[in-house]
């Protein structure tokens, strides 16, 4: 074989093992069982806001679920606060993502400054919780480079920690600011809708705790499903709607102040 | 602490995962890629449009790229919080992602500089490989050096005039695919910041343009300083008595060399310079002008919150300072370093802008956050992304530079294409 022969050869055997090998894809036992979820499922979520009152016990009782640590300013859930004054001048905070409930009227305007509202300046004043939309078109999903952040046939968008090389691309495509860095794994982190409760029958953590029903899920598939009827035959407006994500949380009372 | 917090101030509204995660190292990334496009750009002028005047300049510009092709990746690798996996980007690409093309895009583009390079040091490599074999008695350098020219010829020691006719169309075809590769290996830094549709100040169909275009710019002013430095290192040593290549019109032809290629380049410079200033300033006006909801955070941001390392640092110095100090007539060397300097720093003050600026402000778009680099280390993280982390990876190239023109030389051969 001259060298001429020799490099064709090698060029092809290059070629011929790259092909097949990149069409070959690592998936973890998690990934697959999460691949094999039930279809006839799409989780949805319903928040009402006239029912929330900012008590926090959603937000603890996620930290508790997900081992997020409970001192970390970061969470897969939280709630904020909107404060409408007369003069039309908007106020919002959540103070450590509301964990410990909104427990003082002064509205939080960060770098240790607070701002008191009398109450006869308020014209209207609202708690709205937030949480991962679990998109149907998710941008996350879109950018992650290894494929470590995919979404469920049930629409559910899960991050595979022992892949994801934490390069923070998801967290700047998300338009809802949902993700961070777990601060114990350091991998891209977000809620999944607790997942691991949800495929057994049982609630979310947030929904569980929430004493006032201001958080609900369901299977917007089952015409049966309580959620599923309020989403389809009421009023309920989603988040940034011009992103194209189309978010399946769903907000009742949600105003325009909210973004 | 979770990532971010330690050089992040939140100020008014801002969600609690909102922090400045992609920091310096993210800012270096796009400067480093940048300086490696427009370094090749700035070789292939000579290569592919046969511009004589670049000649000196296009050599030491492509082994320059080189040095800054392997400094290119180490700012995203420092980023990752998981650096072991960052080989997951090419087991698993998800070619959706514009990092995933990273692989792709860097990969083709390095074959196609060392190829380049190998067809330009080929007939050297053989002559070195050929004398070192002839040579009696080897010290351990000239035994290390014979092995590795001899490895680099890669068994082809044609050196008739016939085969380097072959190796000068090799490497025009190389330059000529390199300039699109290039562009695109830049195109697609600014798609990555361009195409988060989440935030409004990144998303413009203008930033991978605008990118190529301060990239060209940043890689020549590089190429002009470092050609400068080196020239000036020669005169140097051409003037010392002790040196066997001393002689006065030794030093004399460096020095009209010199200012020739300078005068040339800078004419290049300030050309695509401008091309760079007015994308920029056109994509300003155009978000005032077409005043969608985000403007109100961005105009706070651009011309309040940031206005001096906007306006100040990158469109005062970076761009204004060196556009009149190129344009005025009887350019001379000292003027030319601050130009390039003020070109090169303007050049990052845009990608900080760009990388920084853009996380400023809350997806609320009623809160502010504030960077403050680290400077004095304290952990792993603060160190790596911080002042040192980012000096680290500037001066890599040059390392890398000193010892790759031990192999590949730029002066003193005997220029064949």
């Amino acid at each position: 074989m001259n060298r001429r022969e020799f490099l064709k050869n090698t060029a092809k055997a290059v070629a011929g093992v790259t092909v097949p090998l990149a069409a070959i894809e690592i998936l973890s036992p998690a990934r697959v069982q999460a691949l094999k979820a039930d279809s006839s499922v799409r989780w949805a979520f319903l928040v009402d806001t006239y029912k929330c009152v900012g008590c926090g016990l959603c937000v603890k009782a996620c930290k508790n679920e997900n081992e997020i640590p409970y001192e970390a300013n970061v969470t897969r859930t939280w709630v904020e606060r909107y404060v409408l004054t007369k003069d039309g001048k908007l106020y919002a905070d959540s103070p450590k993502g509301a964990r410990d409930g909104f427990t003082s009227a002064k509205i939080d305007l960060g770098m240790g400054k607070f701002q008191d509202i009398r109450k006869e300046d308020i014209k209207k004043a609202f708690f709205v919780p937030k949480l991962c939309n679990q998109c149907e078109n998710p941008p996350c999903v879109q950018v992650c480079p290894v494929g470590a952040t995919y979404q469920a046939p049930d629409g559910v968008v899960l991050v595979d920690r022992t892949w994801c090389i934490g390069c923070g691309y998801c967290i700047m495509g998300c338009p809802y600011g949902v993700r961070f860095f777990h601060p114990k794994y350091h991998t891209a982190e977000k809620c999944n809708f607790c997942y691991h409760r949800i495929n057994k029958g049982l609630k979310t953590a947030c929904v569980q705790a929430c004493p006032f029903g201001a958080r609900q899920i369901g299977n917007i598939k089952d015409p049966n499903d309580p959620v599923a009827k309020i989403i389809t035959t009421e009023r309920v407006g989603i988040l940034k709607s011009e992103f194209g994500t189309k978010p399946q949380v769903f907000y009742i009372g949600l105003d325009e102040e909210v973004r | 602490m979770v990532h971010g917090e330690l050089w992040t101030l939140k100020e008014l509204f801002v969600t609690p995962n909102e922090y400045i995660y992609w920091s310096v190292q993210i800012v270096m990334y796009p400067f480093m890629t940048g300086l490696v496009a427009g370094a090749f750009v700035l070789s292939s002028l000579y290569h592919v449009f046969g511009i004589k005047e670049l000649k000196d300049i296009a050599r030491f510009a492509l082994v320059f790229s080189f040095a800054l092709l392997f400094a290119a990746p180490v700012p995203i690798i420092l980023h990752l919080q998981h650096p072991f996996r960052g080989i997951n980007n090419l087991m698993t690409p998800h070619f959706t992602s514009a990092i995933a093309a990273f692989g792709i895009v860097f990969s083709t583009y390095g074959a196609i500089v060392a190829s380049e390079l190998w067809f330009l040091y080929r007939k050297h490599f053989v002559e070195q490989s050929q004398f070192l074999k002839k040579k009696q008695d080897k010290d351990f350098g000239e035994k290390l050096f014979y092995l590795i020219y001899t490895a680099l010829t890669l068994g082809s020691f044609d050196i008739s005039k016939e085969a380097q006719h072959k190796d000068e169309k090799a490497i025009k075809i190389l330059a000529a695919i390199g300039i699109p590769v290039a562009c695109f290996l830049h195109g697609y830094a600014g798609f990555i910041f361009g195409s988060v549709k989440a935030n409004a100040l990144w998303m413009t169909p203008l930033m991978p343009v605008i990118f190529i275009m301060s990239a060209v710019v940043s890689g020549i002013a590089l190429c002009m300083l470092t050609y400068i430095v080196t020239m000036e290192i020669r005169k140097f040593l051409a003037c010392k008595k002790q040196s066997p290549t001393y002689s006065p019109e030794c030093r004399e032809e460096i020095k009209s060399v010199e200012v020739n290629v300078i005068k040339m380049t800078a004419k290049y410079l300030l050309f695509f310079l401008i091309f760079a200033i007015s994308l920029e300033l056109l994509d300003l006006i155009f978000r005032g002008y077409t005043a969608t909801k985000s403007w109100d955070v961005l105009r706070s941001v651009i011309y309040e919150k940031d206005f001096n390392s906007i306006f100040v640092f990158q469109y005062g110095i970076g761009n204004l300072i060196p556009f009149i100090l190129f344009l005025l007539p009887g350019m001379t060397i000292r003027r030319a370093v601050v130009g390039v300097v003020l070109v090169m720093f303007g050049v990052f003050m845009m990608r900080w802008n760009v990388v920084i600026g853009g996380q400023a402000f809350s997806l609320t778009f009623a809160g502010y956050m504030h960077y403050h680099l680290p400077i004095i280390p304290h952990d792993w993280e603060t160190l790596k992304e911080g002042l040192f982390g980012a000096l680290a990876v500037f001066i890599m190239p040059f390392v890398l530079f000193f010892f790759l023109t031990k192999i590949f030389p730029i002066f003193g051969l005997k220029e064949s294409h």
